[in-house]
């Protein structure tokens, strides 16, 4: 059988996380990151610390190849020097790319330790700091999936569309570094990876398949990192979502960061440049990370956990839903006042 | 003196990308740059594996190396175990170190990825920072971000974020102590050293091209502007 076919069931620790912040998530879609602590801490009872001192493992640094290996390596060591003295052992991962280079990392630590032993070496020279490997490293979506019936226990709303009754239809977009690169650290494997699927599944959605699923979102570091260089990022994009189109999906369910946000924006770009939306109607389809699904099926306050952050306005899912929100408090500041709002929302006029 | 393949092997994830290519094309048939691009993975995986150096120099300094988008979507497919993304991550990394980079287009571009997110690393401890996401710059971002980046302050702290501020949460201020530890590893892994290279071989090239002060020292505003606006021109 070949390796991107294996049915993958991964260990997914089950308490006692060390959370490790997406510098992507943190920037576009910071109350998503804030409510998954919640839900961890105050749903489910579990302990995860949220510390000051960790930084940006520089992945994204690395991928464009501004940021050698031996640093970089040496940043994840520092990661699992923090963790190691708040005596963690278990690491939940925000970032999709921080998440295939913590795993990558550990790899190369395997097969090859005089790398190990030049990290250790760096980061003691650099930080006076120690390390032990982490037991797990899993991803916010594989905790999210480990408790997806938990969570189903606790839920307010069901993936269903209040009006026809139907499960909402529901298209998964797992970014490219959560199991391509090890396909045995991914819930389901590379190609029949599962771990979004089974969570829209259990709160009572449909998860629809489509042919380019497994399509990268086009982010490409350096592609999209350089203005001149975009159309490469949004063409790929574009590719899915054309993909997605004849399925009449619901909405679009992420795991990663920047597909979120890069799916969330392309649609608006590709509106203004050819003047169409994929979704059958003037909005786009609304994207959504598995952490603001999870928190929206749990009832929290939409406004609250920042889904007024995303461009394509996710009201309309909010309607199919059924979901008790307040359409007034969506631009007012934590002290009730109005704060202006976007001049645009949506995709097209 | 080193020979190129010397330089590549000292990279340990050329033996991790490279066990024997059998030349199928498996990784270019599902590899997203080889539909947008005149691209090929395998051709560059075969190359590597000939050890010919002449032709790694033509490749370390050429646009097909800058191609790739490091999606990885090559290594899960390839029936040898290799992984095209990682050998071109390493031809990546010996281009920076010899200054074959500047002699493509593509491969000039570092220097504004350096400018960019290498100064938000140093500088933030994020890769990406807000105020960085200028909505001039990347109007593909749409109205929402340009509301967001107009409102800073009360948009992040209504959502629970810690923007700029002392203390856990998203977006909070990284601390003089943390951002000076950043910096030692970056001094004492080599990263400082690869920064420095892309700078200098920038300089030099944008000396030799024509970009200079009044001085005759190399203007680096200028050349940026010039890097910012040159053509694309192989599509
Ligand atoms: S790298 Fe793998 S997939 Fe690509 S041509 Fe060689 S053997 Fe085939
Ligand atoms: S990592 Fe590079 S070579 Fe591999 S599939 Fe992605 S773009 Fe193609």
């Amino acid at each position: 059988m070949k390796n991107s076919q294996v049915n993958v069931t991964k260990e997914i620790a089950d308490d006692n996380y060390f959370y490790l912040r997406s510098c992507i998530r943190q920037n576009f879609f910071p109350g998503a990151e804030n409510v998954f602590l919640d839900i961890l801490k105050n749903k489910l009872g579990k302990n995860i610390i949220d510390n000051a001192n960790h930084t940006s493992c520089t992945g994204i640094g690395y991928h464009s190849d501004i940021v050698p290996y031996e640093t970089y390596q040496t940043m994840v060591a520092r990661q699992f020097a923090l963790m190691t003295e708040h005596g963690f052992r278990n690491a939940a991962v925000s970032c999709i790319t921080s998440y295939g280079g913590y795993h990558e990392v550990l790899e190369t630590w395997k097969e090859f330790p005089e790398e190990e032993a030049k990290a250790r070496k760096n980061l003691k020279n650099a930080t006076g700091r120690c390390f032990e490997i982490p037991e797990n490293i899993s991803h916010s979506c594989d905790i999210i999936y480990r408790f997806r019936h938990d969570i189903a226990e606790l839920a307010k709303y069901k993936l269903i569309n209040k009006q026809t009754g139907k499960p909402l239809r529901i298209v998964d977009h797992i970014g490219c570094h959560y199991a391509k690169i090890f396909p045995d650290k991914g819930v389901g494997g590379a190609e029949k990876n599962t771990v979004l699927s089974a969570v829209v599944e259990a709160w009572g959605g449909e998860s629809v398949d489509y042919p380019e699923r497994r399509h990268c979102c086009g982010f490409g570091f350096r592609h999209y990192l350089v203005k001149n260089n975009r159309s490469y990022s949004i063409s790929n994009s574009k590719k899915k979502f054309e993909s997605m189109e004849p399925y009449c999906p619901d909405m679009i369910v992420t795991n990663c960061p920047g597909c979120n946000m890069f799916l969330d924006k392309w649609q608006y770009a590709l509106a203004k440049i050819e003047g169409k939306t994929y979704s059958g109607d003037k909005n786009g389809i609304p994207v959504l990370s598995s952490e603001e699904l999870a928190a929206l099926v749990l009832g929290y306050n939409p406004w609250d956990i920042g889904l007024q952050m995303h461009q394509v306005d996710v009201e309309p899912l909010l309607e199919k839903i059924g979901f008790d929100y307040n359409p007034d408090e969506k631009y007012l500041d934590a002290n009730g006042n109005f704060m202006g709002k976007p001049e645009f929302i949506g995709c097209l006029d | 003196m080193r020979t190129m393949m010397q330089k590549l092997r000292e990279d340990v994830r050329l033996k991790e990308g490279l066990n024997a290519c059998m030349g199928c094309g498996i990784c270019t048939a599902v590899c997203p740059a080889a539909e947008y691009f005149e691209y090929d993975p395998r051709s560059i995986v075969v190359t590597v594996q000939s050890g010919n150096e002449e032709k790694i120099r033509k490749l370390i300094e050429s646009d097909t190396i800058w191609m790739c988008g490091q999606c990885m979507s090559c290594k899960p497919r390839c029936p040898r175990n290799n992984c095209p993304g990682l050998i071109i991550s390493v031809l990546r990394r010996v281009s920076q170190e010899t200054g074959a980079f500047v002699k493509s287009r593509l491969g000039r571009q570092q220097y504004l990825i350096l400018k960019t997110i290498g100064t938000n690393i140093l500088e933030t401890g994020y890769c990406v920072y807000p105020a960085s996401v200028v909505p001039e710059t990347h109007p593909e971002q749409g109205d929402v971000w340009k509301w967001i980046y107009d409102n800073k302050e009360a948009v992040y702290e209504r959502v629970g974020a810690n923007l700029d501020k002392e203390g856990p949460g998203a977006m909070r201020k990284i601390g003089r102590e943390n951002l000076d530890e950043l910096e030692r590893v970056f001094a004492e892994s080599g990263g400082q050293t690869l920064f420095t290279s892309i700078v200098e071989y920038s300089r030099a090239y944008a000396k030799e091209s024509g970009f200079v002060d009044a001085n005759g020292q190399p203007d680096m505003e200028k050349y940026t502007d010039f890097l910012l606006n040159e053509d694309n021109d192989e599509k």
